[in-house]
């Protein structure tokens, strides 16, 4: 099964990149934003305060590789959201392949989308981000891959509940793009009312940041272990959620 | 006719309900080795959800069903190996190409599988091997759901509304295809709303209605049992036709109109008296023609309205 879980993966990616819109969104959208973030940032700051800022020099390539992310969810809601209304999923299904190797594929794909979005981003941002020495890309590659494995679960939640392929993109954002004013990014978690607080404890993607942020910082893994094991919780308890909500027509 | 009454497909009782519709009433009936059945009816009288619940895509309510001796539900990844499925109204990804499906399909099935290549060229696919899934016609993408349905050189093949939508070349077509399929010595169950299809292609057909099944035979046989009346129109200019024609036994009237004549009547043998009666009496006949019944009208008696209503 698993030469079916590969040919499946390897055929989703083509049959992506033939869609020009979808890899305009997922794919190019974040690193326009994050170029011209940077090209922005660097006009407006002085030299000197942006190299200080811990802005421009952590939360920007967190906010993008956040970005990154959400595309990639939000793409995985909508394509299973079309694929479930086309009956591409029922026709598979009636093939020996196990309905879970169908999903699995989607999530590799997307998994897959996601690191390379974040090494075309990464290259196109040299100019404007002189990344310093020290920044282990490597591991913040692969916290970014844990980070969007987790929000991928809730993509699943979400591609569950959606009633139509129409619907899905417009409900997918306007549920994951809100998380991103309660992740911590922009205000400070320690500074929200408790309600909010409390919200932001159980999102996916205030652990990714403080994941993301303590990686670009250089924290190493040590100090986040409770960062990867909420996200873990998080996608279980999204997956068991959607293993009994999902809807394969 | 069946080759063989080795019930490949079994179905007992089954009942499946969505809500307070019940969708597929306490249905039963075997699929023979190598035999086509179909299961006719309306659009929304159960067909598709009884199809799909023999195929393992759906749990019936209640009932059993086994097909080549497996569970469909409980077994399905191992019944899947060994079945070919056609649904109705599926898609493809919009941008895979026919050869990639036919890859993906080859992967996906354990058994040797059919040759892929004379498939397509076999259902006249092959130049169309590069071309995207959505660019392809309505009757280029059932041929291909045709193909996906015999990679894996299936035992048992199902076919959901297989003609729906296409043209009438396009449909004689696939009836071919089917008639190849059975040759091959597999077994097709398909169900169809189109009467003409199943007079042409099954050997034994199931009418189904508002969930039950109401009788079940060969096409001949169902036409014999519910409309035994033929119909014979022939023109003429002899006036002593009408009283001829109504002297022969199982004629049950003559009506003359326009110069027509036709003469209503009962049993196979109608048209031969007809004949024998023209013959001995030497009457002048213009045009001739015979009008017999068919499934179509078999589905009107039976349940009392037209399955296009």
């Amino acid at each position: 099964m698993l030469r079916g879980l590969l040919q499946l993966t390897w055929i989703e990616i083509k049959v992506f990149f033939r869609e020009p819109l979808g890899a305009i969104g997922t794919v190019i959208m974040p690193v326009l934003v994050f170029v011209l973030l940077g090209k922005f940032g660097t006009r407006i700051a002085p030299e000197s305060a942006f190299t200080t800022s811990s802005i421009f020099k952590v939360d920007v390539p967190v906010f993008a590789a956040i970005l990154i992310s959400l595309n990639a969810v939000l793409s995985l809601v909508a394509i299973i959201a079309i694929y479930r209304e086309g009956g591409i999923l029922k026709r598979l299904r009636a093939t020996p392949i196990a309905p879970t190797t169908i999903l699995t594929a989607h999530v590799l794909v997307k998994l897959i989308l996601t690191a390379a979005t974040l090494i075309l981003t990464i290259m196109a941002g040299k100019r404007y981000y002189p990344v310093d020495a020290h920044v282990p890309l490597i591991s913040f590659g692969i916290a970014l891959i844990i980070c969007t494995w987790s929000i991928l679960g809730l993509g699943f939640v979400i591609a569950s509940i959606v009633p139509t392929a129409r619907f899905a993109q417009p409900i997918g954002a306007a549920v994951l793009y809100p998380m991103l004013a309660l992740s911590g990014l922009f205000v400070p978690i320690s500074s929200m009312p408790p309600t909010l607080h409390k919200i932001s404890s159980v999102l996916p993607l205030t652990y990714s940041v403080s994941l993301l942020r303590g990686i670009w910082r250089g924290d190493g893994w040590q100090p986040h272990i409770g960062d990867i094991s909420a996200l873990v919780i998080i996608f279980a308890i999204c997956m068991a959620l959607s293993s009994r909500m999902f809807r394969w027509e | 006719m069946p080759r063989s009454s080795r019930p490949v497909i079994r179905v007992e009782n089954v009942r499946k309900t969505y809500k307070d519709f019940v969708a597929v009433d306490d249905v039963s009936f075997d699929v023979y080795d190598g035999e086509i059945f179909g299961l006719i009816g309306p659009n929304g009288a159960g067909k598709t959800t009884t199809m799909e619940a023999v195929e393992g895509l759906r749990v019936p309510d209640e009932g059993r069903i086994s097909v080549l001796g497996l569970d469909p539900f409980h077994d399905v990844q191992m019944l899947q190996q060994r079945v070919g499925v056609q649904l109705q109204e599926a898609q493809l990804q919009k941008r895979i190409k026919v050869k990639e499906a036919m890859q993906l399909w080859t992967t996906l099935y354990n058994r040797k599988a059919a040759d892929g290549d004379r498939l397509l060229e076999q259902l006249g696919l092959a130049e169309k091997r590069n071309a995207w899934f959505m660019t392809l016609s309505g009757g280029q993408k059932q041929r291909l759901f045709i193909a996906l349905a015999l990679i894996n050189d299936p035992e048992v093949v199902f076919l959901d509304e297989l003609t729906t939508g296409l043209d009438p070349q396009s449909r004689r077509a696939i009836w071919d295809l089917v008639r190849g399929i059975r040759e091959r010595g597999k077994t097709v169950f398909l169900t169809t709303h189109l009467m003409e299809e199943a007079e042409r292609l099954c050997d034994r057909v199931a009418i189904i209605e508002r969930g039950k099944i109401i009788d079940m035979d060969t096409p001949d046989a169902l036409i014999r049992k519910y409309c035994p009346e033929r119909a014979v129109i022939l023109a003429t200019d002899d006036p002593t036709a009408v009283t001829r024609f109504s002297a022969i036994p199982n004629v049950d009237d003559v009506i003359e109109k326009e110069g027509k004549i036709t003469v209503r009547g009962t049993g196979d043998d109608l048209v031969t008296e007809v004949i024998r009666c023209i013959s001995e009496n030497n009457i002048h006949v213009t045009d001739f023609r015979t009008l017999l019944p068919n499934l179509e009208d078999v589905f009107l008696r039976v349940t009392g309205h037209s399955i296009r209503d």
